[in-house]
């Protein structure tokens, strides 16, 4: 199992500023305030074993879990961002990026077998910039989309994102229509496309892709929404109600199908694809 | 003119809005209300009208002019059911195979509680797959203020044109600005840092066409629409559509 690295999503509020007390390792859940050993949560999927909260998971850890073993084989790994616009301190927030997530990129995208079956993925990465959408990301899931068609495959993705990506202006945004229109082809193949969407999964991610999935599910306590909480009270000059743009809130609302848990998603997507009539590549454990 | 005076320049009470376009360069405009499922978001006008003595869809998001217009139209930011009132339109358009004409002038999708709670991104992931396989000619012009998602939810087209003074970008400068040394004061900085004129548009081939703000722009984009139209006419569904996903599929430049 991949280990969590440094600056990971065990953090009382945001994913960079984990309080953790050096020598035991130690995480607070910003939920039930309980102390978590680390390496015990890598263990739980990133689950909060007192009160069931899920932490940002990197996408590494995502893969290995959702993905039959050894299964899974990158597409477009080596495509990396460029400041096309020269803007300000964004290579270094590239740099920083890359470090703090040990990934190219704020998404990974393959090809994987899960309980047999033979899907194209995509996952978001949390600790990239928060999953933030620029043209490697546009590019990446687009180019997914386009092989999964041409493969008569279905597409899992894990949502995580604050949005477009702010550094890459117009270019950010016409990411979401590049990836819109390759996930509308896809569509009207008649091929499958599952979404889960995890905290948080916001702006151009949600009024996009995210949204346009035929199944989408949510995680437990994932924030999803267009606006952000903070910009909606601004604007509004008015305080957001008790669990606003909360998974049970989108689901009450009728936005999703249905929510979640980590450790539950393998089975359910599996038995998707099984209910769309997708055959197992392999013989796996059945589901 | 700089970046941010171009800003300011769409934001001003005296600029053309949408229906300003719409009664000078069509007749017989008809508008229909309402997007069937939860109201009628007045931040955006659609309907049907003649251009010349052709039939054509024509949606455009409206700011108004002067305060109390302004406010009815919530200053052109639309909510969700704004988006579907479009979208519904725009199917009819595909059914009638009428070319379809879209004004864009917004700061972007209203951020508030009841947009959330009805799906404000939700419904702008439709208008954005929907409007990329629809089966008719789309054109959209965006005419001040093209503000981000709100904005892209009715810019998916064949060509994208922008009058000279507009801007449009993936997020507005004070938000940028915000974000980037929180100090909105500094909007002016921010402008330039996110390219958004229509000549940057323009070199980074996301928009086809700057339609010259003189004393005849209605003409002028009258007489653009025309010659659009004409040429997308010859084209059959699939090499419309074809066309119109390569338009955005190219867009990016990475290492
Ligand atoms: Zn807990």
């Amino acid at each position: 199992m991949i280990q969590f690295k440094k600056n990971n999503n065990l953090s009382k509020n945001t994913v960079f500023d984990a309080k953790k007390d050096t020598t035991i390792s130690l995480t607070q859940c910003i939920k039930c305030s309980a102390k978590l050993e680390d390496s015990k949560i890598i263990g739980s999927l990133g689950v909060c074993f007192y009160c069931g909260y899920h932490f940002k998971q990197p996408a590494r850890q995502r893969i290995e879990s959702i993905c039959d073993k050894d299964s899974f084989v990158e597409l477009n790994s080596n495509i990396v961002s460029a400041n096309i616009l020269d803007f300000p301190d964004y290579c270094t927030k590239l740099e920083n990026a890359r470090k703090a997530s040990q990934e190219e990129e704020a998404v990974v995208c393959g090809l994987c077998t899960i309980k047999g079956f033979k899907v194209a993925i995509f996952v978001m990465e949390p600790n990239f910039m928060l999953g933030s959408m620029g043209i490697v990301v546009g590019e990446k899931i687009t180019d997914l989309f386009e092989h999964a068609l041409e493969n008569e495959l279905p597409v899992v993705g894990f949502t995580v994102s604050g949005g477009a990506r702010m550094q890459e202006g117009i270019l950010s945004l016409m990411q979401m229509a590049k990836i819109s229109g390759a996930v509308k082809r896809h569509s009207d193949a008649g091929h499958l496309y599952l979404c889960i969407l995890t905290n948080p999964t916001t702006g151009g991610v949600t009024a996009s892709f995210a949204m346009g999935a035929d199944i989408i599910l949510a995680e437990p306590f994932a924030l999803i929404g267009f606006a952000g909480p903070r910009v909606i009270e601004q604007t509004t000059r008015n305080r957001l109600p008790e669990g606003f743009q909360q998974s049970d809130f989108i689901l009450e609302k009728g936005f999703v199908d249905d929510i979640v848990e980590r450790k539950a998603q393998k089975k359910y997507i599996a038995k998707a694809l099984l209910l769309h009539s997708y055959r197992k590549e392999l013989m796996y454990d059945s589901i | 003119m700089t970046a941010y005076e171009r800003v300011c320049k769409t934001r001003a009470n005296d600029r053309s809005t949408s229906i300003d376009y719409i009664e000078s360069i069509f007749t017989a405009f008809t508008e229909m209300h309402g997007d069937r499922r939860f109201g009628d978001d007045k931040s955006v006008i659609a309907g049907i009208a003649l251009l010349n003595s052709m039939p054509v869809t024509v949606i455009g998001i409206e700011k108004g002019h002067g305060i109390k217009e302004r406010s009815m139209r919530n200053f052109g930011s639309a909510h969700p059911e704004g988006y579907r009132k479009a979208l519904r339109q725009m199917k009819l358009a595909e059914k009638f195979h009428r070319p379809i004409i879209c004004f864009v002038d917004t700061p972007g999708a209203y951020c508030g509680i009841g947009a959330e709670e009805r799906g404000q991104g939700q419904a702008i992931a439709e208008n954005l797959m929907e409007m990329m396989t629809l089966k008719t000619p789309i054109v959209s012009i965006i005419i001040g203020e093209g503000g981000s998602g709100g904005a892209l939810a009715l810019a998916i087209a064949d060509e994208v044109w922008m009058m000279e003074n507009a801007v449009y970008s993936v997020i507005s400068p004070e938000g940028c600005a915000s974000i980037l040394w929180k100090d909105v004061s500094r909007a002016n900085e921010a402008s330039e840092c996110l390219k958004l004129t229509a000549v940057d548009l323009y070199n980074f081939n996301i928009i086809e066409k700057i339609i010259p703000e003189n004393d005849q722009i209605f003409t002028n984009v009258k007489q653009e629409l025309l010659n659009v139209i004409a040429k997308n006419n010859t084209l059959n569904h699939d090499e419309l559509t074809e066309n119109r996903y390569r338009r955005f599929r190219r867009m990016g430049i990475f290492k």
